[in-house]
């Protein structure tokens, strides 16, 4: 049995060790905000936090997960004003998404992004977010988010 | 001919609203196919208009309401959305139009989604029509529902209904004499009982008066989106499901030979295997055939579905090779092909000498790789299927999987889910068929998910197009005759066996309207047979054409020794309507009436200008390695225009600096949105300029996922879009398409001019420069 906490609530899973936690939360946990997208970690519409780090889901086998405290999109906002994380707040108030599918790792990767870099130059911004592709194109969009939540203009 | 009527009490909206809601049905028929006879339904094929289908009795006494707005008693209203929502944003936009009619408190809208229906019209949601087609009649709709709810406040008042009104604060009538006002959900009831307006008799809202159009807005489903709530297809989920993945024929046409899956048998999970049958040709929608993987999860699917051992049958397109059919499309246009459009006589012109110019472009497969990959679920019980998938085309559901598991189309009901990306995909609805298919036989819902490689590999690609261009040049450097020939495997092809000539329609699409001031001309099209799947892809036939036209006007430009701009402003010429007759025969302009929607130069004119000011041309000195390009194309009846900035890099690949969009797409219901689609497309025509292409090897595809098909990323993304809506009162065009055409050829332009070196193939990794 693999032990692990998931959005605060602790879980155990007895299947296949190699099932990349993106399944299980999808497909055993109904969590389905993290999103299959490519299966092989080129994408990011996967990303979800494993003990506060961006991972890719989809690549994380169970085995890896195994004690990690695991926070998808549906838990992000949990514990901020409005049930909000102030990254999804920005998200908002620049109206990024178009038809969304990849936000939710866009949106995990940033927050990831802004514990590492606080107030990211563009620099910092390409490199912690070229990992997520988004085939609508709404990179600009997510590049003022995030400089509108590092700025704290949305909280 | 349209017709709404007071539908609270027949039960259109069971389980959608309560019992004691006012709904009002509205039946809409498509101008255009007013008085058509039955089974002349208008073309689907290349995104063409929202047709009836064949064999309704449009207009005939039956009431088919295909628009509803419904009020709560608690002053919810009730809208329901017919067209899908792939990101585009008219799953906002239209309810918005309906909002602001009706005087309502746009927080108080509920949007529920409809289902697939013949009673709602053509829902193929492509061709950039959504806003277009159904403008007029959300008016329509929600001002009838104003009327009648100010009506019902006269009613209770007991006062004369002139003296009642349903303005300035929304969601309430005022007494205007004295002052009391009365919500919209207590009028509901009163409302539910009174008779219907007349279309004559109803007083629409001048332009200045508008609530929201016009007015920027956030997309409905913004919240659940960005909190991981919002449900796609992906997500979709019922009790029981079992999970698939099918390993589809590696080359299209092929059919298994012989199968081993013992060991795919024994992964854990998985529970079976089960064949699809291969499709009868033509293969227009049907599945691929192969073998499905069934399992209790997707995880363990796929990995049955690597254990599994097939021999296959590959068939005649194991010769296609697409190198091979690359010089074979390039001879094709070498020679003369079908003429689509003529004015005067090129040849009478060539043959007179000058300086001549010849250029080939070309433009390979393409794929669509929405982020979410093809997937769907599907119960079979009893004779019926109940399917749940992001569908571009519900109706197209039904109708396929109707065909493909031998029941009629209305025992098949479509749930439509919010879409993670189409592009024109997800209007083929093969991927559903497959879920239903194994439904049937596992006696189970099923839900088939298509991994990323299946998607790449198995699409209904863009077509692969090459051109031939040839102009010979007069006083001043002008063209006095131009030829442009191209040859590209039609999306005929998809649904018809020996189909290889463009359609009038992907002819239509900048080929047979091109707008310059030439005195010959002619365009032609020549025979391609396909090998792969062709379907449509966001913008569709306009991508290879505009990057033909506008990069060989450039090239023109530079021949004459003159500035591009100023050059392509020449080409456009003196402000001027087109008269229809002027274009090609076959010219459709995506369905829309000429009247309403002709080409008229004087608007590409306008945002050519606009672009080129914008974006400063001609203002900044460039420095080495720098270079500006713009170019201009009507599509999906809107005028595009945009200028890209390049700056080259050490290593001489191309960076995209600054971008300038100039848009006139009429009526503008959503700003915000507008601005979005033109950002996404330059973003979305940098990934096809940059890296995409499809390339096949003894029939089957090379590329599989996002390291050899790749996407365009935040990094190398332009650095800055700037998006300029010129304002007009013209009805409203497309928006989710027509800035992608112009992109590359502006890119190339840009690229020509910080290097000397004409790009005229794309992707732009074929030339070292990306």
């Amino acid at each position: 049995m693999i032990q692990l906490q998931v959005n605060g609530i602790p879980r155990s899973f007895g299947g296949d060790p190699q099932m990349p936690l993106m399944w299980y939360l999808r497909d055993e946990l109904g969590l389905t905000g993290a999103k299959f997208g490519c299966g092989v970690g080129l994408c990011g519409s996967c990303v979800v936090h494993q003990n506060g780090a961006a991972v890719r889901s989809c690549m994380t086998p169970m085995s890896a997960a195994a004690g990690a405290e695991i926070v998808t999109i549906e838990g992000l906002g949990t514990g901020h004003a409005g049930g909000l994380h102030p990254v999804q707040k920005a998200w908002m108030a620049h109206n990024v998404p178009q038809c969304g599918y990849c936000q939710a790792g866009q949106i995990m990767q940033a927050a990831a992004l802004l514990k590492s870099a606080p107030h990211p130059t563009d620099a910092d911004i390409d490199q912690g977010m070229a990992g997520n592709i988004c085939r609508c194109g709404t990179y600009q969009r997510i590049r003022a988010a995030i400089k509108a939540a590092a700025a704290g203009e949305v909280v | 001919m349209n017709r709404i009527e007071n539908v609270s009490r027949r039960g259109f909206l069971t389980g959608m609203v309560s019992a004691g809601a006012f709904v009002l049905g509205a039946q809409f028929v498509p101008e255009a196919l007013y008085g058509a006879p039955s089974g002349t339904a208008a073309p689907e094929v290349g995104g063409g208009p929202a047709g009836y289908p064949a064999g309704d009795p449009v207009g005939a006494t039956a009431f088919h309401p295909n628009v509803f707005v419904g009020l709560e008693p608690d002053g919810t209203v009730v809208i329901v959305a017919h067209r899908s929502e792939m990101g585009t944003g008219s799953r906002t936009s239209l309810p918005r139009i309906v909002a602001d009619e009706m005087e309502a408190d746009w927080s108080r809208v509920r949007i529920v989604q409809a289902i697939g229906d013949d009673k709602y019209g053509g829902q193929d949601t492509d061709g950039s029509h959504s806003v277009r087609s159904f403008f007029d009649d959300m008016r329509q709709c929600g001002a009838t529902a104003r009327v009648m709810l100010v009506q019902a406040a006269a009613v209770q008042w007991n006062v004369p209904v002139a003296e009642c009104e349903a303005s300035p604060r929304p969601h309430v009538v005022i007494h205007r004499p004295t002052g009391p006002t009365v919500g919209y959900g207590e009028l509901a009831a009163t409302a539910a009982k009174l008779p219907v307006p007349s279309k004559d008799s109803l007083k629409f809202k001048p332009r200045s008066e508008w609530r929201y159009i016009g007015k920027d807005a956030a997309i409905y489903d913004l919240e659940d989106i960005c909190t991981g709530r919002a449900g796609y297809g992906m997500d979709a989920h019922l009790d029981g499901m079992l999970y698939a993945s099918v390993e589809h024929p590696p080359v299209l046409g092929g059919k298994v030979d012989s199968l081993d899956d013992s060991d795919a048998l024994k992964v854990p999970g998985v529970r079976q295997t089960i064949a699809i049958d291969p499709f009868k040709p033509p293969h227009a929608f049907q599945p691929l055939g192969g073998v499905a993987v069934i399992a209790d999860n997707t995880w363990a699917a796929f990995q049955g579905r690597q254990k599994l051992k097939i021999k296959w049958d590959n068939g005649d397109n194991a010769s296609f090779d697409s190198d091979v059919y690359r010089k074979e499309l390039e001879q094709t246009v070498r020679r003369p092909c079908k003429v689509a459009w003529n004015r005067g006589d090129v040849d009478a012109e060539f043959a007179r000498g000058g300086k001549v110019l010849e250029a080939g472009y070309y433009v390979p497969l393409l794929a669509h790789a929405s982020m979410e990959p093809p997937v769907a679920v599907a119960d079979y019980r009893d004779g019926r299927v109940e399917a749940w998938a992001p569908a571009q085309d519900p109706q197209s559901v039904q109708e396929t999987v109707g065909k493909v598991v031998g029941i009629p189309k209305e025992n098949v009901i479509c749930h439509v889910t919010l879409l993670g990306g189409g592009f024109g995909r997800k209007s083929k609805p093969d991927f559903v068929a497959e879920a239903a298919v194994l439904s049937k036989k596992t006696g189970r819902p099923v839900k088939v998910v298509w991994s990323r490689e299946d998607d790449i590999k198995f699409d209904y690609y863009h077509t692969v197009a090459a051109t031939y261009m040839k102009a010979t040049l007069g006083a001043h450097g002008m063209p006095t005759a131009w030829l442009q020939r191209s040859a590209f495997p039609p999306i005929g092809s998809t649904f018809e066996l020996n189909n290889t000539y463009g359609s009038g329609g992907e002819l239509g699409m900048g080929w047979t309207d091109t707008p310059f001031v030439i005195p010959n001309f002619r365009a032609e099209n020549g025979p391609a047979v396909a090998h792969v799947r062709i379907g449509w892809l966001r913008s569709v036939a306009n991508i290879y054409h505009a990057f033909s036209v506008q990069s060989f006007a450039a090239e023109l430009a530079h021949a004459a020794g003159r500035d591009q701009l100023e050059y392509l402003l020449a080409l456009i010429g003196p402000d001027r309507v087109i008269d229809k007759k002027d274009l090609g025969a076959d010219y459709d302009n995506m369905g829309a009436d000429y009247k309403d929607y002709p080409v008229d130069t004087a608007r590409l004119r306008r945002v050519t200008e606009v672009a080129a000011e914008q974006a400063g041309w001609g203002k900044r000195k460039l420095g080495a390695g720098q270079g500006i390009g713009i170019a201009a194309h009507r599509s999906f009846v809107t005028y595009v225009a945009t200028v890209v900035q390049v700056e080259m890099d050490k290593q001489g690949k191309v960076r995209i600096g600054r971008v300038d969009t100039a848009v006139d797409t009429g009526t503008v219901v959503n700003p915000d949105s507008v601005r979005n689609q033109m950002e996404g497309a330059a973003v979305f025509a940098t990934s096809l300029a940059k890296y995409g292409e499809i390339t096949a090897t003894n029939g089957a595809i090379d590329q599989g996922n996002f390291q050899d098909y790749p996407m365009c990323r935040i990094n190398e993304a332009p650095r800055e879009i700037h998006v300029h809506i010129v304002e007009s009162d013209a009805p409203p065009a497309g928006v989710g398409e027509p800035a992608v055409p112009p992109f590359a050829p502006a890119l190339c332009n840009a690229i020509f001019m910080a290097t000397g070196k004409r790009v005229r193939e794309l992707p732009l990794t074929r030339s070292g420069l990306a």
